[in-house]
């Protein structure tokens, strides 16, 4: 996709945006609502025209050409089974309609359905099949047109988490089967991070980062991904040297191209390590724990550090040995932290 | 000790679990009793009329008697105009006017919900606007074409055209309910995405999907039809409904209108009847 621009009257989806999916690859796009993530898959379906811009696959120019003959399987956010049709009829549809013998056709057919582990519903009729089986008909209807790019709208933000987590890595484990090239929409980052070869982080129709999942998540080009993807804290600092200084402690610099001054720094919760303190001295990092949120196998310990508060990712068992009221000394992991220009500094 | 804590828990789970259950029986119960109540007294104010005008039908010559004489009158009945011709005339006009709406109306609604959504209004307008214009004044309307029509065509099967018009409002409503009642729009991308194109889309997607608004529009249609008297009469064509009034005009026997009427409702009934079993046998049949 190269410069894609797409405007809603004064509204502006999409943004000069430029994207490349290498064949075989499954690459997530991630972002806040309306930020154009499924704007940008709806004009890559043909769903939608885009105001300017182009869009080819495999060398094919196919931006002029409509829905229909664009050889996109797509998966969408809604149940979109057709009801007057047996699981085996929908999957068998777009073959249907490319006139594949009817042998062939069911042969093919039920073949999908064995791959999304469905080939036992084949006769069943979509209102009597659960929401995630559903999706996986859906996900079996688009794979068996032999699609050249799979495209999946928030296939399971309709999903309970159970069987979220479920359907997620089984349409991971059935791309790398298929090899097939992949463009999944999400505004879950938890499901773009573990799904994706490659992640793009959208904001105000433009891709802000566009990288594999540990780089975007430990390695964020921006203060904007930084904060969307993960939870981070913003503390104080002075960049000086290559370095910034944050209460007290220096760290290193994401981009040491950055100008000397009084910035932001955006430091991740699982950078903070705590331990009981228990001289009872002030100074720059110590502080008194006042909150802790179990999250299973990890806790999230809010500390009051006098003129601010930090969040702290412990394991929970660490996490038990600080209750509210603690004190605490905490330590800032040395790992390479962004900045933003940003005067005024408050808590995430 | 624990044992006997969890013992007391389960059990005072299971008595605050039953007495939402208790509740919700007694809501069901009085909920049940007052759809009887309302039904009956419903049924009854319909009925009554009804079997009233069945029992004056077939009233003898002296009063509290019986007698077969106003359906004989009925039966017997050669004209002029016969009755056979039109109740054929009738129901031929009911079959086409069904089928001209329904290849006027639906597609056009499934067109205008996924490819030109703004004109919806516009259209729900057009389409409700014939409710508004009483039969006497589209009668005054439509009598001069009809009038031209009558020079090449004395044909009542003409009155399709007006009655089309007539049924629109009800099709409009019963296609549009059950247009919204699915994801027209997410079924269509599916589809297109699928490779179908758009006449694909209307005929194999979304309208299997309408099957009992279809239905429901053609139910209305039918009864529309057959009980169509104003236009019919005014444009001096003969269909069932003016064929009754003039059998019991012509004759002398009161009870030859009840009969008439009586008649005409038990063939609409019918009719209507069979149509909604056509209709359910179909739908069970897929799902």
């Amino acid at each position: 996709m190269q410069g894609l621009s797409r405007h809603y009257g004064p509204v502006v989806a999409l943004d000069q945006l430029d994207l490349t999916v290498q064949a075989g690859e499954l690459v997530a796009l991630l972002g806040p609502s309306g930020c154009g993530k499924t704007t940008t898959l709806r004009l890559l379906a043909g769903l939608e025209d885009a105001d300017t811009g182009q869009i080819t696959v495999g060398g094919r120019d196919i931006t002029r050409l409509p829905a229909s003959k664009r050889d996109m399987g797509m998966v969408f956010q809604a149940y979109s089974l057709f009801p007057h049709m047996t699981v085996l009829q929908n999957v068998a549809f777009g073959l249907r309609l490319r006139r594949v013998h009817a042998s062939e056709r069911n042969r093919r057919a039920r073949e999908m359905l064995e791959l999304v582990g469905l080939d036992t519903q084949a006769d069943r009729y979509p209102h009597q099949i659960s929401g995630g089986q559903q999706q996986r008909v859906a996900l079996a209807r688009a794979l068996a047109i032999e699609p050249q790019v799979l495209l999946l709208d928030e296939p399971l933000s309709a999903l309970d988490a159970k069987v979220r987590a479920q359907l997620r890595d089984q349409i991971r484990r059935i791309q790398l089967e298929v090899g097939i090239t992949t463009l999944f929409v999400t505004h879950d980052q938890e499901e773009a991070l573990a799904i994706a070869d490659r992640v793009g982080v959208m904001r105000d129709g433009r891709i802000e980062q566009l990288a594999p999942p540990t780089e975007v998540y430990s390695r964020p080009a921006t203060p904007f991904v930084a904060e969307f993807v993960g939870l981070s804290n913003r503390l104080a600092g002075t960049v000086s040297g290559g370095t910034v200084t944050v209460r007290g402690r220096d760290l290193p610099l994401v981009d040491h191209s950055t100008p000397p001054g009084p910035v932001t720094a955006l430091v991740r919760p699982e950078a903070v390590t705590l331990a009981s303190d228990s001289t009872g001295e002030a100074g720059p990092l110590t502080g008194t724990v006042i909150a802790s949120t179990f999250l299973g196998a990890t806790s999230r310990v809010t500390v009051d550090l006098g003129d601010t508060t930090i969040l702290a990712q412990l394991s929970t068992s660490d996490a038990t040995q600080l209750p509210a009221g603690s004190r605490v000394a905490l330590t800032i992991r040395p790992d390479p932290v962004l900045v933003s220009a940003s005067a005024a500094v408050s808590e995430e | 000790m624990a044992a006997v804590s969890s013992l007391s828990a389960e059990l005072g789970g299971t008595a605050q679990g039953s007495a939402p259950r208790a509740l919700r029986a007694g809501q069901r119960r009085r909920l049940n009793l007052f759809r009887y109540v309302m039904f009956t007294i419903f049924g009854l104010f319909f009925l009554l009329p009804l079997l009233a005008m069945v029992r004056f039908s077939l009233e003898g010559s002296k009063l509290g008697t019986w007698s077969l004489a106003a359906w004989k009158q009925l039966t017997s009945y050669q004209g002029p105009p016969p009755l056979l011709p039109a109740i054929e005339i009738t129901l031929e006009l009911a079959v086409i006017t069904s089928v001209v709406m329904l290849v006027l109306v639906v597609p056009t609604m499934i067109w205008v919900r996924l490819r030109v959504r703004w004109f919806s209004r516009v259209l729900e307008f057009l389409c409700l606007l014939p409710l508004t214009i009483p039969a006497i004044v589209l009668v005054v309307g439509l009598a001069p074409i009809y009038n031209k029509i009558e020079r090449v065509n004395v044909s009542a099967l003409m009155l399709f055209w007006a009655y089309v018009v007539l049924a629109l409002p009800y099709a409009y409503r019963a296609l549009a309910a059950g247009l919204n009642s699915i994801d027209a729009t997410t079924l269509s991308e599916a589809a297109r995405s699928l490779g179908a194109r758009w006449s694909t889309v209307m005929f194999r997607i979304i309208a299997p999907n309408m099957g009992q608004a279809i239905l429901n529009a053609l139910l209305l249609t039918v009864a529309l039809v057959m009980g169509e008297f104003t236009i019919a009469y005014l444009l001096t064509y003969v269909n069932l409904q003016v064929e009754l009034f003039s059998i019991s005009r012509n004759t002398t026997n009161a009870g030859v209108l009840f009969s008439a009427s009586s008649a005409t409702l038990l063939f609409t009934f019918v009719l209507l009847m069979i149509l909604t079993y056509i209709g359910r046998r179909l739908h069970r049949g897929r799902s």
